[in-house]
């Protein structure tokens, strides 16, 4: 599609910010200054101000040397972001791609847009009239290329309307600095006599990256549209919203599901169309007292099933306040995957395994109620030491790397830590005679062991452990272990760790 | 006419045991689970998956066995390829444990709650998802009307619960199909071997609705479950004709 660019320039955007806020100042030169290394530097002027010929860099003193009535405001940093942004805000009613331009300009993606309001020159015109009906004093100028359009409104003399294709053409005449250059290489270009693109337009890339760098060249290719210029937008369009504006503020739960239900059906339609699932939602109620609401959840696997979200979603209504009422619900996807079309089976076995859709269903509900960290499953992993033996999966399609050891026999239940034991064994690697756990004497009747497990020294220090399986006078089942080898009177050293079935 | 009424009274009661979940045996399809004796205490002489089992384990020891034992008979269940879902509130399962039962433990999905409160709510949850094989849940404390929604869950979807109660005290009377105890026992070695032999367990059946409780020796070995003798003592006396 052929773009088309807006850029707008507030030549005087603080101070005219200033002007609206105190009337008074209207018809009094004014500056902003700020201290600049020991000197009071003006930062930025009003229009009556410059018209006497202060400019901004210059030092305070002097402007107050040129006109003795100079009003002086301090600067605040900051401000011209904010304004911007504003602005920017409101000029979404021309179009929705909106980038703000530091530190004082806004560009304006308006591919598409014009028409509306009855052609380029009748858009622009409503644009910038509205701007300074406000009190602002705004340029602008419309072209192919973001750089060009920049070019234009601030250093174009002639027509600020470039035809789609000749932003070459309208480049010609304008000074290096429409370009959006480095002040560096401005003053490099200056004492080489360029005074205008024209004069090294149709110098070759070659000679012009090895004198100017290669940003220059990125420089000239985007205001030419060789290259492509992504804006910051301000508001990102989202690709997947569906909103739902109420006649009434809806204030119950009823009326807050039935919302629901529509914004999904409109979603999940489209997000079935093409083939999509979403595996994360967000629903925004815009309540009557301008607060937001939001409520989100998120799907183990991509699903556009109204049936499955809306219970998603209603696990979520209690946590919705209404207060006065919602006058807006707006239902995004943030997160979308593409889905593979469901197959008919004709042999339904009985268990499905993890691919199962109910299955992915329940864990979504799950997750939302309970939170998804609170559910887990195991993989193997490569690690004698019994605690890392396990590492949690972080997602159902993942599949084990290694296989799960049978070589040796573990416990069914694995206390959290060791708990110590007293113990009567035989040195040197007997299991033990008799063990008190719990105040309870255990006398061991078989034991199988020892099975030593050294401690990975890569990733911390200490003793090994020589684990034994043990069966008691009852028939009971324990994993002990002596931590270390025997060493002069240490006691105290035999731990239990687990119980087997 | 004696004969035709009590054809009668025998197909009314296998019609209510349907009604409350138990299947008949399907040709090829009896003793999937390898139990022998203990089969025979069920109605119908089938063990009755897709309802639910309450186990009483009071020590450590004792869930140990437990869950050794239940590893045995989720595996039959889990052969398909189904996925078996374990909630609690203080879970000590090691999961590479049930390697030893022939389960994988990555089919597993552990649902790790602080709260007793969102430990009923999921296993009511996961007790109607059709796509599971078993549903394992540590349970404290549980009212008659909150196993009755319960049972209500599972008649739909044909899951198989169990329930693992560490408080025999609290354990009043619920609508459970069956309510277990299991001790771990000596195991038994050939000759003077040394060291450890199969898990052994004393299988207690304290309750079984239309069944007859009893107590048995069961060992797992070589994968499947192994009895050691016959039924010591089905107890006649304790027989009881409706849960």
């Amino acid at each position: 599609m052929q773009k088309r660019f807006v850029s707008i320039w507030f030549r005087h955007l603080i101070t005219d910010w200033l002007t609206l806020r105190r009337p008074e100042l209207k018809v009094v030169p004014f500056v902003f200054i700020t201290p600049v290394r020991g000197r009071v530097v003006i930062t930025a002027a009003n229009a009556l101000a410059e018209s006497h010929g202060i400019t901004t860099g210059m030092a305070a003193a002097d402007a107050k040397a040129i006109v003795p009535s100079l009003e002086v405001v301090d600067d605040m940093p900051g401000q011209a972001a904010k304004l911007l942004k504003a602005l920017g805000e409101w000029c979404i009613r021309y179009t929705p791609s909106i980038a703000i331009d530091l530190p004082d300009g806004l560009m304006l993606d308006v591919s598409g847009c014009a028409h509306l309001w009855g052609g380029e020159r009748a858009y622009l015109g409503t644009i910038i009239k509205v701007l300074r009906s406000k009190g602002y004093d705004a340029r602008g100028a419309m072209a192919d290329t973001a750089g060009t359009a920049w070019a234009v409104a601030r250093f174009g003399r002639l027509k600020p309307i470039i035809e789609p294709g000749a932003q070459a053409d309208a480049l010609l005449a304008l000074p290096p600095a429409a370009l959006r250059l480095e002040p560096i290489i401005l003053e490099r270009l200056q004492k080489l006599g360029f005074y205008t693109v024209k004069s090294f337009i149709g110098m070759g890339r070659s000679v012009l990256r090895r004198r100017f760098g290669q940003d220059f060249l990125l420089r000239l290719d985007q205001a030419l549209g060789n290259k492509d210029e992504p804006l910051e937008l301000l508001q990102p369009v989202e690709p997947y919203q569906e909103r739902l504006p109420c006649l009434e503020p809806i204030r119950t739960a009823t009326g807050i599901e039935i919302a629901i239900k529509k914004l999904l059906e409109t979603l999940c339609q489209r997000l079935q169309g093409e083939g999509k699932g979403l595996r994360m939602a967000v629903l925004k109620c815009y309540r009557v007292d301008g607060q937001l609401v939001e409520v989100n959840i998120g799907t183990n696997r991509a699903s556009h099933h109204i049936g499955h979200l809306f219970k998603l979603f209603q696990l979520k209504i209690a946590s919705i306040e209404p207060a006065l009422g919602i006058e807006l619900f707006v239902l995004e996807a943030p997160k979308v995957e593409d889905m593979d079309p469901e197959q008919e089976v004709l042999w339904l076995p009985a268990g499905c395994g993890l691919a199962d859709l109910s299955l992915a269903e329940l864990l979504d509900r799950l997750a939302n109620k309970i939170g998804a960290g609170n559910i887990h499953r195991y993989l193997p992993q490569e690690h004698h030491w019994p605690e890392r033996s396990i590492k949690i999966a972080p997602s159902l399609r993942e599949k084990p790397t290694t296989t799960w050891r049978t070589d040796r026999p573990r416990p069914s239940l694995l206390l959290p830590r060791p708990e110590r034991i007293e113990v009567t064994a035989l040195i040197p690697d007997y299991p033990p005679m008799l063990f008190i756990y719990k105040n309870k004497v255990h006398q061991v009747k078989k034991a199988d062991g020892p099975e030593r497990i050294e401690r990975e020294w890569w990733l911390e220090a200490g003793e090994h452990r020589d684990y034994y399986y043990v069966e008691d006078q009852d028939g009971s089942r324990y994993w002990l272990f002596r931590s270390g080898h025997y060493s002069g009177n240490q006691a105290g050293q035999w731990f239990i760790h687990g119980f087997f079935a | 006419m004696p004969d035709s009424k009590k054809n009668i009274i025998s197909q009314l009661r296998k019609d209510i045991l349907l009604l409350e979940g138990f299947k008949l045996p399907q040709t090829g399809n009896a003793d999937i689970f390898g139990l022998g004796p203990v089969e025979a205490a069920f109605p119908n002489g089938v063990f009755p998956a897709g309802t639910i089992h309450e186990m009483i384990c009071p020590t450590p020891e004792q869930a140990a066995a437990t869950a050794g034992f239940m590893t045995g008979i989720i595996t039959s269940l889990m052969k398909q390829g189904g996925v078996c879902l374990w909630i609690g509130t203080s879970r000590k399962l090691f999961p590479p444990s049930l390697m030893g039962f022939d389960v994988e433990p990555d089919r597993m999905i552990f649902v790790d709650l602080q709260r007793e409160k969102d430990v009923l709510w999921a296993t009511e949850e996961a007790l109607k998802c059709e796509g599971l094989a078993a549903v394992i849940v540590e349970l404290r404390e549980i009212s008659f009307a909150q196993s009755r929604r319960l049972q209500l869950a599972v008649e739909n979807s044909k899951v198989t619960g169990f329930l693992l109660r560490n408080d025999p005290r609290k354990a009043g009377t619920t609508t459970c199909v069956a309510r277990w105890q299991i001790t771990p026992l000596p195991s038994k070695l050939e000759g003077e071997l040394p060291g450890v032999g199969f898990p052994r367990w004393q299988v207690d059946l304290l309750k079984v609705r239309n069944g007859y409780p009893g107590s048995w020796k069961i060992e797992w070995a070589g994968g499947r479950f192994v009895a050691i003798e016959e039924t010591i003592a089905v107890n006649e006396l304790q027989e009881r004709k409706a849960g």
